[in-house]
């Protein structure tokens, strides 16, 4: 398992930041569950925008599609009682989900982090109120909200809507984990060298906080993942998420809840996705733990 | 102690007060209540046209012909209110659904319904996640590790209307092939107990409960069982266990008496979170089952546009957060003697 080439990179002072960069990849690479996950990951993607354009039959109902009609050549996942082609609802509602996940990772993460960076940074008051706004925050059941606000916009509600709606919601673990990060960091001799030399506030945050930050905001970000994929597919599921036509994986799922033994086509198609989504991104999530955890060496001492 | 659960329960009073705004402005935004109404009212006259009166009157039984901040303002402490209002005084405010709907009756009696669900299912599954971690660190990166791991990242993984209903199929699947109801799907007690000795009642009660509680165990086993492991793990690599051993201890001493001791503290203190987390859960657990819980509340107030229900649940789901991380801090303290709250 242990590369014999790795002593070289971590002793090499020269061109640091490609170094550390090329030292998590290499450390990345060695978690062979997370590679296999980021290749299934990768495939999930790719299934749910480039199959739709590849797949001769969309999500919506056409008339030539057989009714319930099981697996097979002609339709692979099977068909629903309707006339929908299973397999091309399961890449239009994993692309959905996806969409949704992903919004709620960048929007989430993005104000967790900055939120926690600044608390974290100026500490005293402002901290004070910043992170009581938090507590705040967290003493509201967050999917109760969100279930609430996207019920409001009955009818209109789409994939767009829910990811907002999530994200506001859901980036106050994210901000908490940050500030602890950045309270350490901040502590450290290289920050009150940067600021013995005159760099400004901004500088230090943005040039050596947050890149010190990244691991703990990267991890967040792919947890936040799943929790989104899992949360929209509850939201659907009871109807408060994206609405018909259109269609994601909560939703295939809660039109097929009594057909798990009769057409588990119908069923198990969809859950899987989720399934295979969320245990791909946290085997990701793992694997990028283990590579950004500098306290991690490649070198046995 | 005393001292310090007196400041903790005096430092959640404003910070469930101003949840409280934030939650009662977000409801507020989500629409305005009395909407449904005038669309049935249109559908059941004869030419589509409601009087304004009617209207009017609805407008000022809900509070809604005052502005938003008077309207917290009422909800909160029920002064200026027509005595239907106010939570301070323990009254919930009116219904949007029906004049005679007791939004704090309801949410009382179905309180107990659901706590029930919530509390049987958290301690299962933590308990089934003790003995998995444990296990899990004791054999590390041996088969049943591997194993054990990896059915706790597909439990992470698994969405709980997904697994819940598979478990309810599953059960009506059974009772075709059995011929008999050996699994009751549907409800919280059978339809009519009436007639029911009270251990006829309380075996009515637990079969019902039994496919619901093993479907809501899932949320709470995934996170508790990777919890264990790690603490199990931290204290198996400690020193006093090293010199436990180093000292000749036998191997079930030094697990029992000196290991599982110390790693049940940090579970201990994730219990009170479990059970204030698994209330998420159990809203789609009580919707595939067709249990009249408190989940179920939730939703029926949402799709009415019930703005005082939803407040209702939303205040009681924080308060049980609040109180929930209190005990949490609380049991560290008791359980690890480094701890002390001054």
């Amino acid at each position: 398992m242990h590369d014999l080439a790795a002593p070289t990179l971590d002793t090499e002072p020269a061109g640091a930041e490609r170094g550390q960069g090329r030292l998590v990849l290499r450390r990345f690479l060695r978690h062979r569950l997370a590679v296999a996950s980021l290749v299934v990951f990768v495939l999930v993607v790719l299934f749910a925008f480039a199959g739709p354009l590849l797949w001769k039959w969309d999500h919506l109902l056409h008339r030539e599609i057989p009714s319930l009609a099981p697996p097979g050549a002609e339709h692979p996942f099977g068909t629903t009682r309707a006339g929908n082609d299973v397999l091309a609802q399961v890449m239009r509602g994993t692309q959905q989900s996806l969409k949704v996940a992903l919004t709620v990772a960048v929007l989430a993460t993005g104000i967790g982090s900055v939120w926690g960076a600044v608390a974290g940074f100026y500490r005293g008051w402002i901290d004070t109120v910043m992170m009581r706004i938090v507590d705040v925050v967290f003493v509201i059941p967050f999917l109760a909200v969100a279930a609430s606000l996207s019920g409001a916009v009955r009818g209109g509600v789409t994939w767009f809507h829910i990811a907002v709606i999530l994200g506001l919601v859901g980036w106050m673990g994210t901000a908490r984990v940050v500030r602890a990060m950045v309270l350490s960091v901040r502590e450290q001799e290289f920050i009150e060298a940067a600021r013995a030399v005159g760099a400004s506030d901004l500088r230090i945050i943005f040039r050596h906080l947050v890149p010190n930050t990244t691991g703990v905001i990267i991890v967040a970000a792919t947890l936040e993942i799943a929790t989104a994929i899992l949360a929209e597919a509850g939201l659907s599921f009871v109807g408060l998420g994206i609405q018909p036509p259109d269609t994601s994986l909560g939703l295939l799922i809660s039109s097929a809840t009594s057909a798990a033994f009769t057409r588990p086509w119908l069923f198990y198609f969809p859950g899987v996705f989720i399934i295979l989504i969320c245990l791909t991104v946290n085997f990701i999530g793992d694997g990028l733990r283990d590579a950004l955890d500098p306290r991690q060496t490649m070198v046995r001492r | 102690m005393y001292a310090y659960v007196a400041r903790r329960l005096l430092l959640a009073i404003p910070i469930l007060i101003t949840a409280s705004m934030l939650a009662f402005t977000l409801v507020d935004l989500s629409g305005d209540p009395i909407a449904d109404l005038i669309l049935r009212l249109q559908q059941s006259t004869a030419d589509g046209s409601v009087p304004q009166a009617t209207i009017d009157a609805e407008r000022e039984r809900l509070y809604l012909d005052r502005s938003m901040p008077e309207r917290y303002w009422l909800w909160l402490t029920g002064i200026g209110g027509n005595g239907d209002i106010g939570l301070l005084q323990g009254e919930w405010g009116p219904s949007v659904r029906a004049e005679n709907h007791d939004i704090g009756g309801e949410i009382g009696s179905r309180f107990l319904v659901t706590f029930r669900l919530v509390l049987i299912a958290v301690f299962m599954a933590i308990g089934l996640a003790i003995v998995t971690g444990v296990i899990s660190a004791v054999r590390q990166y041996r088969k049943t590790d591997y194993v054990l791991t990896f059915v706790g990242f597909l439990a992470l993984a698994m969405p709980t209307f997904w697994l819940a209903a598979l478990i309810k199929e599953t059960g009506i699947w059974v009772n075709k092939r059995v011929g008999s109801t050996l699994f009751y799907t549907i409800g919280a007690t059978s339809p009519d107990t009436r007639d029911l000795s009270f251990a006829e009642n309380a075996g009515d009660v637990a079969g019902h409960l039994i496919l619901p509680t093993l479907a809501l165990m899932l949320t709470g086993y995934a996170a508790a069982s990777r919890y264990q492991r790690s603490a199990m793990l931290d204290v198996l690599n400690s020193d006093y266990i090293r010199l436990a051993r180093a000292k000749g201890l036998r191997n079930g001493v030094v697990m029992r008496r000196h290991a599982l001791r110390t790693a049940l503290i940090p579970i201990a203190t994730f219990a009170p979170l479990a059970i204030a987390g698994a209330f998420s859960g159990v809203v789609i657990v009580e919707f595939i089952f067709n249990w009249r819980g408190l989940g179920t509340y939730l939703l029926e107030s949402i799709v009415n546009n019930d703005s005082y229900a939803v407040m209702g649940w939303l205040v009681l789901a924080g308060t049980l957060v609040v109180c929930a991380n209190l005990v949490a801090d609380l049991l560290y303290a008791a359980l690890d003697p480094r701890i002390r709250y001054a």
